[in-house]
């Protein structure tokens, strides 16, 4: 079981670098194209869980308790049954 | 009699020479306490988490050292009413241990940031700045990459209702200068009980003029009473 944890800036959190980047891109010409850019961090986890809803509640508990700070971060979770 | 004062060190601190050097100037013991020790000494009158990059900033500034083994022991120590301190890099353990409120985010314009800085002192009533008085200016160095300090409207109310703003980034007159993002230009905050404290910028380098400042010295003296 594999677990695919996104973790971004909340909506309202001001995301410095995801900011510079949508600059960066619209000097290159992605006006038009961009909207607007997030920067995140990817975390994949191994797990020895047995069921996708096992692997899920034990990864939320991780995120809550160490791998997002939810004072300022958002978390998704993808579990794939690999 | 002098006061006991314990430096907690992780793997990538590196301020706990200043620290010490700090402390002892003001005629404090000090003991550098490796964050492998599951007790902080006896006696001890003020634990500090001096700066760095505890575990490599790893995940997050401070993410990890919060489950070495001696922040159990912090963490016993403050809600027994102790005094603690944590500054620059101690600052984010002490949020990321839920012992502060709010959290710290990569400066708004993701530079790491070195230089001396004005604060102002927005709430001395409290131990660590009773020696100074509310409005008062200090300048002392900054240096930090992760210091935009962050905490939402709820949370920010509330460290205003209780007083646990208390000090600010300004300039030199005493203005609203922000260096790095921080809400409300918030540099250091204390918690409900007022007796665990954080603060980014370095007192602890800010100890003699000859080298730019010697504020510093106003500010941790409130801790020799």
């Amino acid at each position: 079981m594999k677990a695919i944890v996104n973790i971004y800036l909340k909506a309202g959190v001001l995301d410095s670098q995801g900011k510079a980047v949508h600059h960066a891109l619209d000097s290159l010409g992605f006006q038009d194209s961009v909207s607007d850019v997030r920067i995140g961090r990817q975390i994949v986890l191994k797990l020895r869980s047995g069921s996708k809803d096992d692997a899920k509640a034990e990864t939320e508990k991780m995120c809550e308790e160490l791998l997002a700070n939810t004072v300022i971060e958002d978390y998704e979770i993808e579990i794939l049954d690999v | 009699m002098s006061k006991k004062v314990a430096i907690v060190q992780f793997p990538g601190t590196n301020c706990e020479l200043d620290t010490e050097y700090a402390f002892q100037k003001l005629g404090c013991e000090t003991e550098i306490i490796w964050h492998k020790n599951s007790e902080i000494p006896v006696d001890t009158d003020l634990v500090v988490i001096p700066g760095g990059f505890s575990y490599g900033d790893y995940l997050r500034s401070g993410a990890i050292a919060r489950f070495s083994p001696i922040m159990k022991a912090v963490k016993e120590f403050a809600e027994n009413g102790n005094n603690v301190l944590g500054i620059c890099n101690g600052f984010q353990v002490l949020v990321e241990s839920h012992l502060l409120e709010g959290a710290m985010k990569r400066n708004e314009d993701l530079h790491f940031i070195s230089k001396h800085h004005h604060l102002k002192v927005e709430n001395s009533e409290n131990r660590f700045l009773s020696k100074m008085g509310d409005g008062d200016i200090v300048n002392i160095p900054i240096a930090h990459a992760d210091g935009n300090y962050f905490i939402d409207e709820v949370g920010l109310e509330s460290l205003r209702a209780n007083n646990q703003i208390i000090l600010s980034y300004c300039d030199e007159n005493g203005d609203t200068q922000n260096p790095n993002g921080s809400v409300e230009s918030i540099a250091g905050i204390c918690n409900k009980n007022r007796n665990v404290f954080g603060l980014m910028p370095h007192p602890e380098r800010a100890m003699d003029s000859i080298l730019g400042s010697s504020d510093g010295v106003k500010m941790l003296e409130g801790f020799l009473d």
